[in-house]
């Protein structure tokens, strides 16, 4: 079995895991990549997309998480989510008025910038929406 | 002296006080409970941001191109006031207190020549604050009728901090606020969060050796200018938060006080009422007696 880390999912309003993992998979801002134990001092943004985390009891969590940021130290990998729920509360309607929202805020964005923002939200959110269909 | 019908009309008011005080407590413990499980749980998020942040900013410091809200404007004179308080009062010397605060930081700063700017959060501190400075206030949010307060709400809040750092309308932004120790003790609080401060800096310096390790992906650059005001927005929530629960449980506290002495009250006006009212028989007895007697 693989070493075993700690592994810390925290939103603004709370605490939603912390707990020993052999291994976590983490939707980074430049694409999924996953961590284990050992791996080397690591700080990424996220898109908003699934954490899959596999517990030393062969436990897996999965969260539904809007964009944040993931820090990979030695001490342990934390997740610092925008918002985090998991996924066995999410379905294919909650994801549609996700996609939804995103496209509202594309639409009414001013400038350019935050246009191109609110789109890529919009496609990141689209891809999630594949995946959890596909499951 | 007040009559009898005077005293027993001031027992059953008092009473009736009593009654509602003893209410508010309740419903304020009840709150209370709530509302500092919030700030608790709220508390590891801005922990680790303070960290992750303090990491970061190590690494950037004295760099020309260090993204303005940690490095500040090179400038000191306007100064932003952010100054969150309770949307209700009666709730003990909670909310006049955080107003002192302010009100000292800010005429201490008036007093150097600065221009002050202050943003009040909750209905109280406004009402306060308004007479003194009412040409300084440039904007009052309220957080009426949420019972719970999530992220997304204050998060406007730090969205507006952020649009007048952008417009270069103030050099440094100070959050007051009181933070919740315990039911009897809530330290009013100033948090600078323009320019960021780390506690965790100094700490980190010593253990450079490992922070030099630090993989970033994007930038260690485009990391830090989403991280910051997402920080700002952070830092201004979990103030929220520690401000409810510290609301709740000065008000549980004001509430008991009053209670109590509400409690003192009768038994005093219950004591001169029965005082009377003996008076009153023995008098008339003693009329009753010396009529008698003449006879």
């Amino acid at each position: 079995m693989a070493e075993a880390f700690q592994f810390e999912l925290v939103s603004p309003e709370r605490l939603l895991l912390s707990e020993k993992v052999t291994s976590v998979v983490l939707p980074g801002a430049e694409g999924e990549f996953g961590v284990g134990a050992g791996h080397s001092p690591f700080l990424s943004t996220m898109r908003p997309g699934v954490v899959k985390a596999l517990s030393d009891n062969g436990e897996t969590f999965e969260y539904f998480v809007r964009g944040g940021f993931a820090d990979v130290s030695a001490s342990g990998t934390t997740v610092l989510a925008e918002e985090a729920i998991p996924m066995s509360e999410i379905n294919a309607e909650f994801l549609a008025q996700q996609i939804k929202n995103a496209e509202e805020d594309a639409a009414d964005a001013k400038t350019d910038e935050t246009r191109q923002k609110a789109d890529l939200v919009v496609s990141q959110l689209r891809e999630v929406e594949q995946a959890v269909a596909a499951a | 002296m007040a009559s009898l019908k005077d005293l027993k009309n001031r027992i059953a008011s008092v009473k009736a006080t009593q009654k509602i005080t003893k209410a508010m407590q309740m419903v304020a413990a009840a709150k209370l409970r709530r509302a500092q499980e919030a700030a608790e749980a709220s508390r590891p998020y801005a922990q680790r941001m303070g960290t992750v942040l303090g990491n970061l900013a190590a690494g950037v410091q004295g760099r020309d191109d260090a993204p303005k809200l940690m490095t500040g404007t090179g400038k000191e004179q306007v100064h932003l006031l952010l100054v969150c308080t309770a949307e209700r009062g009666l709730c003990g010397g909670f909310n006049s207190s955080i107003v002192k605060l302010a009100r000292e930081h800010a005429n201490k700063l008036l007093a150097e020549g600065k221009d002050v700017k202050i943003i009040t959060v909750g209905k109280k501190g406004y009402d306060a604050l308004k007479r003194e400075f009412a040409q300084h206030i440039i904007e009052k949010i309220e957080l009426r009728g949420l019972k719970n307060i999530e992220f997304k709400d204050t998060k406007a809040v730090g969205e507006l901090v952020l649009k007048m750092f952008e417009d270069e309308k103030f050099d440094v932004c100070t959050l007051f606020y009181a933070q919740f120790k315990s039911v009897i003790s809530q330290i009013p609080t100033a948090k600078q969060l323009v320019p960021a401060h780390f506690e965790a800096q100094e700490e980190v310096a010593e253990e450079g050796a490992d922070n030099a390790l630090y993989e970033y992906e994007p930038g260690e650059q485009e990391i830090l200018e989403t991280l910051l005001p997402r920080n700002i927005a952070v830092q201004i929530y979990s103030a929220i938060l520690e401000n409810a629960a510290s609301e709740q449980g000065a008000r549980m506290s004001a509430m008991d006080n009053a209670t109590r002495n509400a409690g003192e009250m009768i038994d005093k006006l219950t004591l001169s009422y029965n005082r009377q009212r003996q008076a009153q028989i023995t008098k008339e007895l003693i009329e009753i007696i010396s009529g008698a007697e003449a006879l």
